[in-house]
């Protein structure tokens, strides 16, 4: 978490190799990240991006399967595990009513879920996913987040993800970054709220952080 | 992709029409042949007149088979082009290939009155056209692979392509201020395009050419599939997006690069025909589109080469405006119905 511009994205792509680190040295089991080779990685790291996709002529089906391209051969022909994973991860995010639609036939939260599921379709330990849900409603920010919980619970994946959501994310995740201007603070977040960490998190002219409640109050 | 659906059907209907449109365009011409004649010529027999048989071998098949190579080469690298640069106006040309063939045939044709030589007339023959045309386009091809090189942004390299097109059409322009009116009659016949006047020995060339640029897409369909999410996209599922933009850029450059070469510039085909494929075949897995454009490619320029040869007469217009007299209102007109352009 952190305000606008803090560098939160850039964190999180800079961990996904997406872009090159400015600085200091990444490792993703005891190995720096830079020494992965492209496809070797595709096996590691799952991204959730925030830019849109090329083309949204695509069905969910399709673009899930195209989450399991690290491990199918030379022409990308899916194999009978291939087969399953998909049908595993459709069945886990609920698309089972979507999957022969197009892209541009959804909604942005069924959008967002079919982008999970191709996510999920790579099988990587490590998920990591940018402002998941901004541009929906409360309902599918819950619904969307609670899913991403469960997945993490029930398959021991690590998820990380950015977002401005501050009241849901305390209740849902198991640890919390908060990036501030001068200081970072990492932790459980009932144990950032004891030690008042969140009061860094904006300029306070504006709004205050209510531990009672966990949320921000205006001024 | 999944699911796996057949496309069985379509590629039947495409296969039969493409059987059909190749009989058609053999046996239409501006010699008038009798179709059963035509049919026992091709299946080894004689025909009533040798004159006949002497037309159909060495006139009218390799017209047919250019024509098959030019339509399924230059739809294939459309499509190529579409994918990779994510745009639905992207063809085959984008990248300045049939301009560098351009300045190749007009440094040729036109260069040859303005360096004042009159020894190197000989010069101006087809062949030397092909040699100065590919020389051309190869060129471009290769400045396009070296700022390819240092560009990350895929659309960057677009605009860079358009704006060597600029270029090389402003040269082509001075070169023929300059130029007498019978050089420059010759280069407007070169750019009117034209898939006859091929020999058998050209012919083979060309379609060992086109062979290569269509093995190089089938090895891309992976990655071409990966590129439908967006380049960041395709690198987090384990694409070498700079090794595979190299390989989609030099099987386009192979494709058009060759066509243009041996037929002229023929416009529009690679930019429609992607469109109208994805008009019959809905997926957007490579794997499914690549042979489907070949097949499409192939029947449309046989067709339109048919229109341009005037059955019965012994005009043959320029099938660089056949190409898109036909083609664009198809474009119009599936537009209006669909509303919406597929990509």
């Amino acid at each position: 978490m952190g305000v606008n511009g803090i560098g939160k994205s850039t964190l999180l792509r800079t961990l996904g190799r997406i872009q090159p680190e400015l600085k200091g040295k990444i490792t993703l089991d005891e190995k720096p990240l830079d020494e992965y080779a492209v496809k070797q990685l595709s096996r590691k790291i799952g991204v959730v991006l925030t830019e849109p996709l090329s083309t949204r002529n695509i069905t969910v089906s399709e673009l899930i399967a195209l989450g399991r391209q690290p491990y199918t051969n030379w022409i990308g022909s899916l194999s009978t595990t291939d087969r399953e994973h998909i049908k595993e991860v459709i069945m886990l995010m609920g698309l089972d009513s979507l999957k022969d639609k197009k892209c541009f036939e959804l909604s942005d939260g069924q959008l967002q879920k079919a982008l999970i599921a191709r996510a999920l379709a790579q099988d990587t330990d490590l998920l990591l996913l940018d402002e998941p849900t901004t541009h929906l409603d409360l309902y599918h920010k819950v619904q969307i987040l609670k899913t991403l919980q469960q997945v993490a619970h029930k398959t021991r994946k690590i998820i990380i993800f950015t977002t401005h959501e501050l009241d849901l994310a305390i209740q849902l995740c198991d640890r919390m970054l908060i990036i501030g201007p001068n200081s970072q603070y990492f932790g459980e977040p009932c144990e950032l709220i004891a030690q008042k960490n969140f009061d860094t998190l904006f300029p306070s002219d504006l709004v205050r952080f209510d531990a009672s409640t966990g949320t921000f109050k205006i001024q | 992709m999944y699911p796996s659906k057949t496309y069985i059907t379509g590629f039947l209907y495409l296969g039969l029409l493409l059987v059909l449109s190749l009989g058609l365009n053999i046996s239409l011409g501006s010699v008038n042949i009798p179709f059963g004649e035509t049919m026992s010529v091709i299946l080894g027999g004689t025909a009533a007149e040798s004159s006949w048989e002497y037309i159909i071998w060495e006139y009218r098949i390799p017209k047919a088979l250019t024509a098959i190579l030019a339509g399924a080469s230059l739809s294939l690298s459309g499509l190529l082009m579409q994918t990779l640069f994510r745009n639905p106006l992207a063809g085959p040309f984008v990248l300045g290939i049939s301009s560098g063939a351009s300045l190749g045939a007009a440094m040729l044709i036109m260069g040859v009155s303005l360096f004042g030589g009159v020894a190197i007339l000989g010069f101006t023959q087809d062949i030397s056209l092909i040699v100065a045309s590919s020389l051309g386009s190869f060129l471009v091809l290769l400045v396009v692979v070296v700022v390819a090189t240092r560009i990350k942004d895929t659309m960057a390299l677009l605009i860079i392509g358009l704006m060597f097109g600029s270029i090389t059409a402003a040269l082509v322009s001075i070169l023929s201020y300059f130029t007498e009116a019978e050089q420059l009659r010759q280069y407007i016949y070169w750019s009117f395009g034209s898939v006859g006047n091929l020999s058998w020995s050209q012919l083979l060339l060309l379609s060992l050419v086109v062979l290569i640029g269509i093995l190089l897409s089938i090895l891309s369909i992976k990655s071409l599939n990966a590129l439908l999410l967006g380049e960041n996209y395709a690198r987090s599922i384990g694409i070498a997006i700079r090794k595979s933009r190299y390989l989609i850029i030099v099987a386009t450059g192979l494709l058009a690069g060759s066509v243009t070469a041996f037929a002229g510039p023929i416009a529009f085909v690679g930019l429609a025909v992607p469109h109208l494929t994805r008009q019959i075949f809905n997926t957007t897995d490579h794997k499914v589109l690549v042979p489907a454009v070949l097949l499409y490619g192939a029947i449309l320029l046989l067709l339109c080469d048919t229109l341009a040869q005037m059955p019965s007469s012994s005009y043959v217009l320029p099938i660089n405006a056949i190409t898109s007299v036909i083609g664009a209102p198809i474009v119009i007109w599936l537009l209006l119905r669909k509303k919406k352009m597929i990509f």
